[in-house]
């Protein structure tokens, strides 16, 4: 019924823009709406023709109108003019020549999009958007049509490679190409692009070269053409290998992304629980408030400081960093201070702590979790090969941790402070016997693992989402990373973090996320069970 | 007869009057509140109401569960945070007994559960054969929990794991299982679990008066349990096992496998939580991996610690207590239970170490000092 109309519509449509509104718009721009009307009149089954026929138009007039079509922008005014609703939605301009128009929005009526439409129109958009000078539209073109090109692109396609100066570009329009020429009649431009495919390809292309060098069901081959087929079968061995190396890179970085943020909560602990033999359950909550502040940060900036709003982090960094070690420094006077030497009642005490800190947040914040949005300089990312993306976030909380984990070290090896705390940790009563203020050292320790944890937050903060519970999800990998790293030792600390974190990646594709989990922490009773006292064993104190 | 006399009479019967205050419970929890829900008519004000019956039992489930956890922790020493593990595994056992004694019944009909039917898997996983026979589950439910204690506990504590190490491991072990049992895949219904249970052992389990079984079955078990530990506890080998929690090297050092020691109580504390899990599941109604959150396990320690650890009352009391303040505070101030659960933590591990039974021995030992003053 309501297409039915739509048609009737649509012919009235056409009969008033000829007889009646024409006179205003004749000429060229005539050729291109009549186009668009008939492309938005047509039921669905002759869209792509009339796609066709606007594409060979190739005017680059039609860019603006077919957007907002997709974007669901383009009006129909009342006599069938059609017009473009900015992406403001206040301004409104002629579809056809871009000039600005005066009805109201609420005059116009809505041009509706089909699914058959859409896909018709998609390539046809991809076509015209080559022609353009930003890089990133040519490149996003160039793999729609990958995607959805039809053997009528290839010569258009062809002219675009030649033309093209832009490395990126050039890569995706060849391989756009190669896979239209793939079904071409000349074999030796099919060969040619079994080439670039080889060479360029990635795993998408792999069910196509698989039809290739298959058999079908009367058990004869699919491709006719026997040079064609071998070729294939090549292109897909090297897409294979190449997808291989790349898989196994990919999980090594995701495996060193992993490990910093195991590293990132794990350092803290390595100091509280490592050096001085406090087990702070509460841990996990100090990386959850680092999170909150960073967002509480945000916030802020971008409400009072907008301007100053791609900079929010670096306020953040200092002021979670505060904010933790307080929190921490408060924990450890008010609470752990009577505990020492009781390790369980500690465990419980903290974890006391940990529910009272989420609720806290919980009742503050709500439960939903919130989003932290990357600045700009840490959004993106870079393709270092098909498939293999290192993002900028990741990258950045990788070098601070790398920062912050040497900063720590520094200060343990090289401070007053860091000497004092060694000497706490290898014998607490002769250190005090010396004159070392070992209360107030485990105040500031506990203070330094706490503000470390913060900071953690803030690099958590830029990977997901920050969620009361934040902190839970990483305080048991946490606790391994220590054990297994052996008490004491900031190195085994980081050896243990990188080695979980790659092995977890590693495992993941064969075992699945959970019974990787699961194998790990087999893997580390076993290890316990020959080396007890971790993967470097500290000389000093171990209690009995 | 005056109150000296009588008070010479119960000693002579061979009770303090402590035993004197166990037997009153034991026969409030075991005869008066069953009596109390079937004898008086349901608007007089003794009556005990059918609603009260499930969530009672679960309270004595919970209270089993404490003296489980607290044979290891108050006992030997060994904080345990993979409790919740030993009881979800048990709980899982009779679930699963329970899902198949409803074959057929479910909303498609079929003979497998209605998850695996929606998993489209076609034949029943060889893990979930033979749970069709109550024995056979209820073999499983001790079984289960009680061979992974044993193997966990002989690696674990062969390698001389202890105090906070052996928590977080546990913990770890909990944790895992728990992403195991979310999967759909390892095929115990997933984050679902296993629920609508319609009967045990024949009977519907919507029956005040199936409840009413339940509930006292799990009264018995729990007096069973108490019995269990008090042997345990007071016999040679107790006496072993608090020395290792008090002084673990020296006792090595005289001679005695601590390994064997913690291993033997460490398993029939699991076994007891896997118990206490198989009773839960039928009152519930619902057993999913929930059960094996890292909180959950903790929590029960909050419940012993408040009783009061290494004493028989206190994780029984504590458990009560603890649970029943949940369940008030949970639907009267929902968003205060953390904070208080939270201060609790923090209080008792502060301020109480012996719990409220601590409380109560120092309470008497003052009042029978002004007395003999």
């Amino acid at each position: 019924m309501g297409r039915l109309s739509a048609r009737i519509l649509a012919a009235t449509l056409l009969v008033a823009i000829v007889f009646v509104a024409a006179p205003g718009r004749a000429g060229p721009h005539g050729v291109l709406e009549q186009a668009l009307v008939d492309l938005l009149s047509d039921s669905g089954d002759k869209a792509e023709e009339i796609a066709g026929k606007l594409a060979d138009l190739a005017d680059p007039n039609a860019l603006p109108a077919l957007e907002a079509l997709c974007d669901e922008r383009l009006r129909k005014g009342p006599d069938g003019t059609l017009y473009i609703e900015g992406q403001d939605r206040q301004t409104i301009t002629y579809a056809v020549t871009g000039e600005k128009a005066t009805p109201s929005a609420d005059a116009l009526g809505k041009v509706e999009m089909s699914n058959a439409l859409r896909r018709a129109v998609l390539p046809v958009l991809a076509q015209l958007r080559l022609g353009s000078p930003d890089r990133q539209v040519r490149l996003a073109a160039a793999e729609e049509l990958a995607k959805r090109g039809s053997n009528a692109v290839a010569p258009l396609l062809r002219n675009a490679h030649d033309h093209e100066k832009d490395a990126g570009v050039r890569k995706a329009l060849a391989l756009a190409l190669a896979q239209l020429d793939l079904y071409s009649e000349n074999r030796e431009r099919r060969l040619q692009a079994l080439g670039v495919l080889g060479e360029l390809g990635g795993a998408e292309m792999e069910s196509e070269l698989v039809r290739l060098t298959s058999r079908g069901d009367d058990g004869r081959p699919l491709e006719a053409d026997e040079q064609v087929r071998t070729a294939a079968a090549a292109t897909l061995r090297a897409i294979e290998d190449r997808a291989r190396v790349v898989g196994i890179l990919r999980d090594v970085t995701h495996g060193i992304s992993l490990a910093s943020v195991l590293l990132f909560a794990a350092l803290g602990l390595a100091v509280t629980f490592g050096l001085m033999g406090v087990i702070n359950m509460a841990h996990g909550e100090m990386l959850m408030v680092g999170a909150y502040v960073t967002y509480s940060v945000e916030v802020f900036f971008d409400q009072r400081l907008p301007s100053f709003s791609h900079w929010y982090l670096a306020a953040a960094i200092p002021i979670a960093f505060a904010v933790t070690t307080l929190l921490g420094i408060l924990l450890e006077r008010l609470v752990i201070r009577h505990l020492y030497g009781r390790q369980l009642e500690t465990l419980l005490a903290t974890w006391g702590i940990s529910l009272m800190l989420m609720q806290s947040v919980r009742l503050l914040y709500g439960a939903q979790n919130v989003a932290v949005s990357n600045p700009p300089w840490l959004s993106g990312g870079v393709e270092l090969a098909h498939g293999w993306v290192l993002t900028y976030n990741r990258l950045a909380v990788v070098a601070f941790v790398v920062v912050v984990a040497t900063a720590v070290w520094s200060v343990l090896r090289y401070t007053t402070l860091g000497i004092k705390v060694r000497a706490v940790a290898q014998n607490r009563a002769m250190a005090a016997c010396l004159g070392v203020p070992t209360a107030r050292l485990d105040a500031w320790v506990f203070g330094l693992g706490s503000g470390v944890a913060g900071l953690g937050g803030v690099a958590l903060s830029q990977l997901g989402n920050v969620g009361p519970e934040l902190g839970q999800t990483y305080i048991i990998d946490a606790f391994m990373v220590v054990v297994l790293g052996g008490v004491g030792k900031l190195a085994g600390t980081v050896s243990a973090a990188v080695g979980l974190g790659i092995i977890n990646k590693l495992v993941e594709p064969f075992a699945g996320a959970v019974l990787g989990k699961i194998a790990i922490l087999l893997l580390i009773i076993v290890f316990i069970q020959r080396r007890p006292e971790g993967l470097f064993a500290s000389k000093g104190r171990v209690e009995a | 007869m005056d109150l000296a006399a009588l008070r010479e009479r119960v000693r002579a019967l061979g009770g303090s009057g402590r035993s004197i205050a166990l037997g009153a419970l034991a026969f409030g929890i075991l005869v008066v509140v069953p009596v109390l829900n079937v004898l008086p008519s349901v608007d007089s004000s003794l009556h005990v109401p059918d609603y009260l019956i499930p969530l009672l039992g679960k309270f004595l489930c919970y209270a089993i569960l404490a003296l489980a956890l607290d044979l290891v922790w108050g006992f030997t020493g060994i904080l345990s945070l993979g409790h919740g593990l030993f009881f979800a595994l048990g709980g899982y056992a009779m679930g699963m007994h329970l899902m198949r004694t409803m074959s057929g019944e479910g909303v498609y009909r079929s003979d497998l559960p209605d998850f695996m039917v929606f998993l489209d898997w076609k034949k029943l996983p060889w893990y979930w054969l033979g749970f069709d026979s109550f024995p056979f589950a209820l073999a499983m439910a001790i079984l289960v929990p009680g061979a992974l204690a044993l193997s966990f506990g002989f690696f674990a504590f062969r390698s001389r794991l202890r105090g906070v190490y052996l928590s977080i491991v546990t913990q770890a072990l909990t944790y895992a299982a728990m992403l195991l049992f979310f999967q759909n895949a390892t095929g115990f219904g997933g984050n679902n679990g296993l629920t609508d249970f319609k009967r045990i052992l024949g009977y519907s389990l919507r029956a005040s008066s199936t409840k009413l079984g339940l509930y006292v079955a799990t009264a018995v078990t729990l007096i069973g349990t108490y019995f269990l530990c008090r042997y345990v506890t007071s016999s040679k080998l107790g006496r072993v096992l608090t020395a290792i929690r008090d002084a673990e090297l020296k006792i090595r050092f005289c001679g005695y496998q601590t390994t064997h020691y913690k291993l033997f109580a460490w398993t029939v504390s699991a076994i007891l939580a896997g118990l206490a899990g198989a009773l839960y599941v039928p009152q519930v109604g619902i057993i999913n991996p929930s059960e094996m959150q890292p909180s959950s396990s903790i929590e029960i320690a909050i419940w012993v610690a408040v009783g009061g650890r290494g004493t028989l009352v206190g994780p029984i009391l504590g458990a009560f207590l603890v649970n029943g303040g949940k369940s008030w505070l949970t639907s009267s101030f929902p968003s205060a239970w953390l904070y208080a659960l939270g201060v609790l933590f923090v209080v008792v591990t502060l301020y109480l170490p012996q719990g409220l039974v601590g409380i109560g021995e120092a309470l008497s030992a003052r009042w029978r000092m002004r007395k003999s003053a």
